[in-house]
């Protein structure tokens, strides 16, 4: 009987003092999200407590919408106001982009901690305490987003899409961070320090941002930066951004955006809980 | 269900030559560990003798690189899930999450182990209660004291009432106060049913806590027994003289042959010798032989055996220490981190 139940690996006999036990031999999907949850809510209480950690998604878009509109927007557009629509849906790119960066930094920095050492120790999905900031840095992009097209509507933006248009274009860039946090949750967890996280993270980072459509149109670069530019996930991202925002039109662009979030999901996020299942 | 999946299911822990290895280092090099159900195992060792790779190893935190192991007759390897839920482990260093109040922290840990929100939270208030930390359960960690880091640690290895709890070197640098409020904790869990595997650098831990000590030296196990059986092995406690004349060291290692009917060990310092006892009351005969001969002391003192001391008897080397002292006199002098 024990041997059947081993071979189906659903529960385990264990025989301690208080008698023969059968205990669930790995963690139920209903568990996992529980625990996820848990986590998460772990780390929204933390970012409660360290509000410096919210800097970069809540003085960073203020300030970056106003600095760059100013400094591009006549030499791009004519004017500061007809450059609005192309700058600050390329800014929630660029914002979102950043604040990944630093969910792999803190995820780093937080496993250095002695309370990884007991979620390691409990019986709990592997995935759990990787996937719990995960879902709570949405909050992050959520702010990031909000905040940038705020500062751009108080600039004189006023998109095209209406107030549906802009909240899909919210949604899409909260799922954009989610997915493209994954690549930096892998460094993460393969990461020395969090110095060296941060390090390999803006090299990725900045190539990924700049080499897009967020500041300028693909079309004045040369060959070989266009050609990137035009199959970066972060392009398609932003196209789609604009789409949903100053058209309020769900375009292929919007499929394109959520075929490469996914494929950059499907590649990073077993690369992240692989390393990171082999550190717990 | 039956005896064929656990040919020894009295057995807790049941380890049959675990192997660590580091680079070139071999942490842990072939142990063997048997911890019946209900009782109190200590492993002692110096600091770097691989006590906490091989708890790690047990508690599915580290790989094994050579062995087996089975928690209550389930693989080690195999199960690392199911075995993670016989468990509780607290480890040297309090593992709390430093943004959380005391009571966040229990919460956390209940609702993780899949207590519904209401149940997590009574049971973090019975805990803050019975470890006395009421009080503190609002306030941050980063606000808690050694001690209280350390019990709320424990309490948090509590919540899901494990059969098997593994302590690594519960009491390291706490002062002797609160040194002794962790074993009380650690008795009345043992009352409870609770089987506990500590690790600890401490003889007089290992005596007052464990039923049965195992002695690690660079990974390997050195031996194995009751307290008592270890320290008839040193002898129950030792006379420290210091000699007036140095040059007489020899005349005086005769007189305590003679007298104990044992060999004594030569300190380092001129004219320090260290005799075993089997009985403190001998000291007055070996005084007394000294005295006959007229060797003159410039002290005499009675100890107890120190892990040292042990390990001398055992080892044949004195315990090397890449750290701190282990000597828990010291400790007792110098409270705390």
């Amino acid at each position: 009987m024990t041997l059947l139940s081993t071979t189906v690996d659903e529960t385990v006999s264990a025989t301690t003092l208080a008698g023969v036990q059968d205990l669930p031999a790995r963690p139920s999907v209903a568990d996992t999200v529980s625990q996820t949850m848990t986590l998460a809510w772990r780390a929204i209480k933390k970012m409660q407590r360290n509000f410096e950690q919210l800097f970069d998604v809540t003085i960073q878009p203020l300030l970056f919408t106003a600095m760059f509109a100013g400094i591009f927007g006549g030499a791009i557009s004519g004017n500061v106001k007809a450059y609005l629509p192309t700058i600050i849906t390329g800014l929630i790119g660029q914002t979102v982009l950043t604040a990944c960066v630093a969910t792999g930094v803190q995820m780093r920095e937080d496993m250095d901690k002695g309370v990884f050492d007991r979620f390691k120790s409990l019986p709990i999905a592997r995935i759990a305490p990787l996937a719990g900031p995960m879902v709570a840095d949405m909050l992050r992009y959520l702010i990031a987003s909000v905040l940038t097209f705020a500062t751009g509507f108080a600039m004189g933006y006023r998109p095209g899409g209406g107030f549906f248009g802009v909240l899909a274009a919210i949604v899409l860039a909260v799922f954009a961070g989610w997915s493209l946090a994954w690549i930096f949750a892998w460094f993460g967890t393969i990461g020395r320090s969090a110095q060296g996280v941060q390090g390999i993270s803006l090299m990725v980072m900045f190539p990924l941002t700049f080499l897009s459509n967020a500041f300028v149109p693909t079309d004045t670069m040369p060959g070989w930066l266009r050609a990137f530019a035009d199959v970066n996930p972060v392009s398609h991202v932003i196209s789609a951004i604009r789409d949903l925002a100053n058209d309020g039109n769900v375009t292929a662009q919007v499929g394109w955006a959520v075929l490469g979030l996914a494929i950059v999901v499907a590649i990073f996020a077993p690369l992240a809980v692989r390393s990171y299942s082999r550190k717990m | 269900m039956n005896t064929n999946s656990s040919p020894t299911p009295e057995l807790a822990v049941s380890a049959h030559g675990l192997v660590k290895t580091f680079g070139d280092l071999r942490a842990v090099d072939g142990v063997d560990l048997e911890v019946r159900r209900g009782e109190v195992f200590g492993v002692l060792g110096p600091n770097g003798a691989g006590k906490t790779t091989m708890l790690q190893m047990l508690a599915t935190l580290l790989s094994m690189d050579g062995g087996s192991a089975e928690i209550f007759g389930v693989d080690v390897k195999r199960h690392p899930h199911v075995v993670r839920q016989l468990v509780g482990v607290t480890g040297q260093y309090a593992s709390v999450d430093e943004n959380l109040t005391g009571r966040e922290n229990l919460w956390l840990f209940g609702r993780l182990l899949g207590l519904p929100s209401r149940k997590a939270k009574e049971t973090a208030e019975e805990l803050l209660g019975n470890f006395g930390l009421e009080e503190a359960g609002d306030k941050p960690i980063s606000q808690f004291s050694g001690g209280m880091r350390r019990r709320l640690d424990l309490a948090a290895s509590l919540i899901a009432r494990p059969p098997l709890i593994f302590l690594d070197e519960p009491t390291t640098g706490l002062d002797p106060r609160t040194r002794g409020q962790m074993w009380e904790t650690i008795r009345a869990l043992v009352a409870q049913g609770c089987t506990v595997l500590l690790t600890t650098q401490y003889l007089d831990e290992a005596d007052q806590l464990a039923d049965r000590i195992a002695v690690i030296d660079h990974g390997v196990k050195v031996a194995e027994g009751t307290s008592d059986q270890l320290k008839s092995q040193v002898g129950s406690s030792t006379l420290q003289l210091r000699l007036l004349d140095p040059a007489q060291t020899s005349q005086a290692v005769d007189v305590v042959r003679r007298v104990v009917g044992d060999e004594p060990v030569l300190t380092p310092e001129a004219g320090g010798i260290n005799v075993p006892l089997p009985d403190a009351n001998r000291a007055a005969d070996v005084l007394i032989g000294l005295r006959e001969q007229e060797l003159l002391i410039t002290s005499a003192t009675v100890q107890k055996p120190t892990l040292d001391e042990v390990f001398m008897a055992l080892t044949g080397h004195a315990a090397e220490d890449k750290s701190d002292t282990h000597d828990p006199r010291d400790t007792e002098k110098e409270p705390v981190r």
